[in-house]
């Protein structure tokens, strides 16, 4: 069917656009936005510092250009991929963010798989049967899930896990060991254990989240002929539940995760903050404190095309899994 | 004329009437309700009900720092029961001044949102054309990042304070309400009613204002209950990174990040504590936004 190619692509190419146009629009808010962040110039040049040299360092920094002038830099660095240079570290920025991102997008997908793992098989649970004591447990504690603080569980599982009982350590990336040249902790026993903690805090409002999700759509499919008429044929509940059920409760479970692994990375400030992970996140919480302007730029024009890309991606997969979705883009 | 506004009013009446018996059906959202009772009226009343003005530095002592729950001050004046922090600030007093903070934060700045953003969204639906697309393209751009990505953001632009927090809480909430608004208006526009009402000769802005805007309040509560949480949870996040309430004057976040450094040396109760009552506070606002949506959805009314 060539018009169903063309309808692709032509869809495609909008979306792609728009993405486009998101990622310009985030330029400008945070490029003018942080220019209210406060002169840096007062922060980042010594008090002891004369006034010739006060205005060498303004010239080598590019402060003294106007606004427009350095928001063409600007976009100018970003499509060669650098972002100017950390006023604290003295090195590119992007560089800077692309070194401790491998950290965080371990920690993110550790949190995900974690979800998925403890999340879909209780779900499923909670969908078949739902009014066992267990499911009407489960869903109440997805309440619970959903409102705690996530900075204060962290900090009562250093409490019982680190502090009382000594098993897990509470901060830091442990050992870690080189693949693809980057550092990783899953590697390794130790890592693991760093990784366990921190990872677990991250996974536990999207545990709460897949439950749910789950839940819902065993119960929307269950009732539905398909299933009825499998069960009818004989085949067994083992074979109906992976055949049937599970795939069509796939697919807005896929969606949804998708598009929380974006959250995941922009949450992870706070739980690296905590365990010490040396992160992105970690990083843009120091550089918001020491004023570290190009950081900051770099650290959100990075996550923002991530971002973007991952919804991008998502919307994709979605067509691509989902027949009622493809057939009425075709038409 | 009479004995048609007092039918309008028995009418209105018996409709919250069923949604509050409705809303008692469930014993746990009740318990919520009354959870939340609790919180406000210690909030409202902390400076008759504490031992101790927390943010009088005059009344702490170095002297009582860190100690453990039941300990009796040195001037022996009082108990602390729930203990004292770092600065020798009685923890339970510190708690309820600290919920005052953060339930000021939460609520104020859900209603400001609530208002820029039933505006935005009522204009939108009633302007329609380039001036609603422009308005829930924004709408869109601001909702589909990650909201503590766009805290961090706007927080880095405005720096740090109480006041800067209700600001980026306002920013970034006013969204919701916008395009519920919106899809509330546009579906309420369709209705027979508002065909009455044209017929008769109101003007649009009336109908708009006098006609659909009660009719949008509902969904509008619900989201304005959840979103209060979600400022409550968001304002604790930022104080615990360091980019919230001055230290002075420390809300239920802060108090808990304050307590971080003596978690390792087994102090707990300086964490501890201050995150219950945080956790009690979002816990009962969530149970009864859950059971407000439930109440008034009309679909899921048997």
């Amino acid at each position: 069917m060539p018009s169903v190619g063309v309808e692709m692509t032509g869809w495609l190419l909008r979306r792609l656009l728009q993405a486009l146009l998101v990622v310009v629009a985030m330029t400008l808010i945070v490029f003018i936005g942080l220019h209210a962040i406060g002169n840096p110039i007062d922060i980042l040049i010594g008090e002891d510092m004369n006034q010739q040299e006060r205005l060498a360092a303004i010239a080598r920094l590019g402060l003294d250009q106007p606004l427009w002038r350095q928001y063409l830099a600007f976009v100018d660095g970003a499509l060669h991929g650098s972002l100017g240079r950390s006023f604290v570290y003295q090195e590119d920025a992007v560089r800077l963010i692309l070194q401790r991102l491998p950290a965080t997008m371990e920690l993110a997908f550790a949190a995900l798989l974690m979800a998925i793992v403890v999340g879909v098989p209780l779900g499923l649970f909670a969908g078949m049967k739902p009014e066992h004591p267990v499911s009407r447990t489960l869903m109440a504690t997805s309440i619970v899930g959903f409102s705690l603080p996530a900075f204060w569980v962290a900090l009562m599982l250093i409490m019982v896990f680190s502090v009382q009982l000594g098993w897990l350590p509470a901060s830091g990336r442990g050992e870690t060991r080189a693949l693809f040249g980057v550092q990783w902790s899953w590697l390794t026993l130790d890592g693991l254990q760093h990784l366990l903690l921190p990872a677990f805090n991250l996974a536990l409002f999207k545990i709460s989240l897949v439950l749910r999700l789950t839940r819902a759509g065993v119960r929307e499919v269950l009732p539905q002929d398909f299933v009825k008429f499998a069960r009818a044929k004989g085949l067994s509940p083992t074979r109906v539940m992976l055949m049937h059920v599970m795939r069509n409760t796939m697919i807005p479970l896929v969606t949804v995760l998708g598009l929380e692994l974006g959250a995941t990375i922009a949450y992870a400030v706070v739980t690296e903050t905590i365990f010490a992970w040396p992160g992105a996140g970690k990083l843009i919480l120091d550089s918001i404190n020491s004023l570290d302007r190009p950081v900051v730029v770099a650290y959100l024009m990075v996550v923002v095309v991530i971002f973007v890309t991952l919804n991008l991606i998502v919307d994709l997969l979605y067509k691509l899994l989902d027949p009622r979705v493809r057939l009425e883009g075709a038409r | 004329m009479s004995g048609v506004s007092m039918a309008k009013t028995y009418d209105e009446r018996s409709i919250w009437w069923r949604v509050a018996a409705d809303f008692l059906h469930s014993r746990i959202a009740v318990g919520g309700l009354v959870v939340l009772g609790i919180v406000v009226l210690a909030a409202l009343l902390a400076p008759w009900i504490t031992p101790q003005n927390p943010y009088d530095l005059l009344q702490l002592d170095v002297l009582d720092a860190r100690l453990p729950p039941g300990s009796h001050s040195s001037e022996g004046g009082y108990t602390y029961w729930l203990g004292t922090d770092g600065q020798g600030r009685d923890l339970y007093s510190a708690i309820i001044y600290g919920l005052r903070i953060s339930l000021t934060v939460g609520v104020g700045s859900a209603l400001i949102a609530a208002v820029i953003g039933t505006l935005v969204g009522l204009v939108a639906a009633y302007a329609g054309g380039k001036v609603d697309a422009l308005l829930m393209r924004l709408v869109d751009l601001l909702l589909s990042f990650p909201t503590i990505l766009m805290a961090l953001m706007i927080l880095a632009y405005v720096g740090k304070g109480v006041g800067n927090v209700m600001l980026t809480l306002v920013l970034l909430e006013w969204a919701y309400y916008a395009r519920t608004a919106r899809g509330q208006a546009l579906v309420e526009a369709r209705r027979e009613y508002v065909d009455a009402a044209q017929g008769q000769g109101i003007p649009r802005w009336r109908i708009l204002t006098g006609h659909i805007l009660p009719n949008c309040l509902p969904p509008l509560l619900v989201i304005g209950a959840l979103q209060i949480a979600r400022a409550i949870t968001l304002e604790a996040t930022l104080s615990f990174l360091g980019l919230g309430v001055p230290i002075t004057e420390p809300s239920l976040g802060l108090l808990i990040s304050n307590g971080y450094q003596y978690l390792l040396s087994n102090e707990y109760w300086i964490s501890f504590f201050p995150g219950v009552a945080l956790l009690a506070a979002i816990v009962a606002i969530n149970l009864v936004g859950d059971q407000l949506r439930d109440v008034l959805n009309p679909r899921l009314q048997k």
